[in-house]
């Protein structure tokens, strides 16, 4: 497993296009909403967590192919299934991988680009402590959505038709906290959904994924 | 005789040919009836005037879109328990009609709101589940029609439904969380004590009962026609071999 786990972070950061990629489109998006809504400073304050927020989603949205599509075209997938390891262990993996070359990156960029967006102080642990709850939820579901999409030759809009409605609640409980955080309101509630929901997902997922992957391979 | 011996696609179409027609005749005559009852032999609301009456469509068919997600959910199961083909199609049979009930109920939501509530559209939990049912609604067709392989399009896309369901659940009570709002609570329902009068009450369970009608009927019908398309492919197949 982490032989399998040390495979895919040297091959996302040295072939080129994976590990930085994601981060370049989050500082893009985040740099686009400015010049799209105007730069009163009030009203981005205001709207700043939401655009962090959807930033990374779009983000963790655009990289999922990535997970298991190269993998498939050149046949590792079915070598990897043939392998002792189950399944469910080969997409918990590959999760595990997307998180700490995409969603991880993104934590750590948030703070730095609500700077940009005149985020207010306070909100910056709760943008932060929100996105690192979250994006492992987010990459769970996209490597669900990737398994499923993975054996089309046009996938990629497809996967995000699919996958976008997955990620609502993740989003409008992510999004919550961080904004109740920005108006110093209490968070507790909506983080603990958040925590279920990203620890309900990590736990159950993998198995959807994991079938959904059989089926793709058979 | 038991209920899995319609899972005989031969048996399915026989059965249901003799039942359709009583389906359709019958849903006919109970939305005309319905309809008509509700729309000119009922009292306006005194306060909501003859908008009112968009109830006769809108709550029929908000119920049946949620009850043709739960009846294809029931299908994908049967699908991946018992993998019998007849039932994979029948949920794919409902999606688009799910899909259409989604939007109707929508629609008579947003034409009713427009003079109510002075709004088309308002972010509200109901409404905004409603559009993620929809968005659910899209994927699960979208699948269906991408993949080539029948026996692989009917596994992923129960799976999805499965998946589908546990998180439209969860946006449901999400959005409830996010935002409290305009929409009244159920007007229909069995063990509450102040609920919508008589006079409204029966034309509108007749329209439901239309509205049930028409599913069942719809589904019969387009799942014949997939097992019938499917049946002709094979042919086709078989005499490009020969």
């Amino acid at each position: 497993m982490s032989a399998l786990l040390l495979r895919d972070l040297v091959l996302s950061i040295r072939a080129g296009g994976g590990f930085g990629l994601g981060l370049a489109f989050f500082l893009i998006v985040t740099v686009l909403v400015p010049f799209g809504v105007g730069p009163q400073t009030d009203l981005l304050a205001r709207i700043a967590p939401g655009i962090l927020w959807i930033g990374a989603l779009l983000a963790c949205l655009l990289s999922l192919d990535r997970i298991l599509a190269l993998d498939w075209e050149d046949g590792t997938l079915d070598l990897l299934a043939t392998a002792p390891l189950p399944v469910e262990s080969i997409v918990t993996v590959k999760a595990l991988a997307h998180w700490i070359t995409t969603g991880l990156p993104l934590v750590l960029a948030a703070p730095v680009l609500g700077v940009l967006l005149s985020l207010p102080l306070p909100a910056y642990q709760w943008v932060v402590i929100s996105l690192a709850l979250g994006t492992p939820a987010l990459s769970v579901i996209g490597t669900f959505g990737a398994a499923l999409t993975v054996g089309l030759k046009r996938g990629g809009l497809l996967m995000s038709l699919l996958v976008l409605p997955l990620y609502v609640p993740t989003l409008i409980f992510g999004a919550e906290v961080a904004r109740r955080g920005a108006e110093g309101l209490t968070v507790q509630t909506p983080l603990l959904l958040l925590a279920g929901i990203s620890f309900g997902v990590i736990a159950l997922l993998p198995f959807a994924s994991a079938a959904v992957l059989r089926i793709n391979l058979r | 005789m038991s209920l899995w011996e319609y899972a005989n696609p031969v048996k399915f179409i026989r059965t249901t040919d003799k039942v359709l027609p009583w389906i359709w005749a019958l849903a006919g005559v109970s939305l005309v009836v319905g309809l008509i009852w509700g729309f000119f032999f009922t009292p306006n609301d005194f306060r909501q005037g003859s908008t009112v009456k968009i109830i006769y469509i809108h709550v029929p068919s908000a119920l049946m879109a949620i009850n043709a997600w739960l009846m294809m959910l029931v299908a994908s199961l049967i699908w991946i328990v018992r993998r019998h083909h007849v039932s994979a199609l029948a949920a794919r049979a409902a999606a688009p009609v799910g899909a259409v009930m989604t939007v109707i109920a929508l629609a008579t939501g947003a034409f009713w709101g427009q003079p109510m509530w002075g709004t088309w559209w308002a972010w509200d939990p109901r409404l905004t589940s409603f559009l993620i049912l929809f968005l659910f609604y899209l994927g699960y067709m979208a699948l269906w029609s991408a993949i080539e392989n029948d026996d692989t399009a009917a596994d992923l896309t129960s799976i999805l439904c499965l998946v589908g369901s546990v998180f439209a659940i969860l946006s449901r009570y999400a959005v409830n969380f996010w935002n409290q709002g305009l929409h009244q609570g159920a007007t229909l329902s069995l063990d509450k004590e102040e609920n919508i009068s008589d006079v409204f009450w029966f034309p509108l369970l007749v329209c439901i009962a239309g509205f049930v009608l028409l599913f069942i009927a719809l589904v019969f019908l387009r799942t014949q026609t997939e097992i019938r398309a499917r049946r002709t492919r094979a042919l086709l197949a078989r005499e490009g071999q020969a």
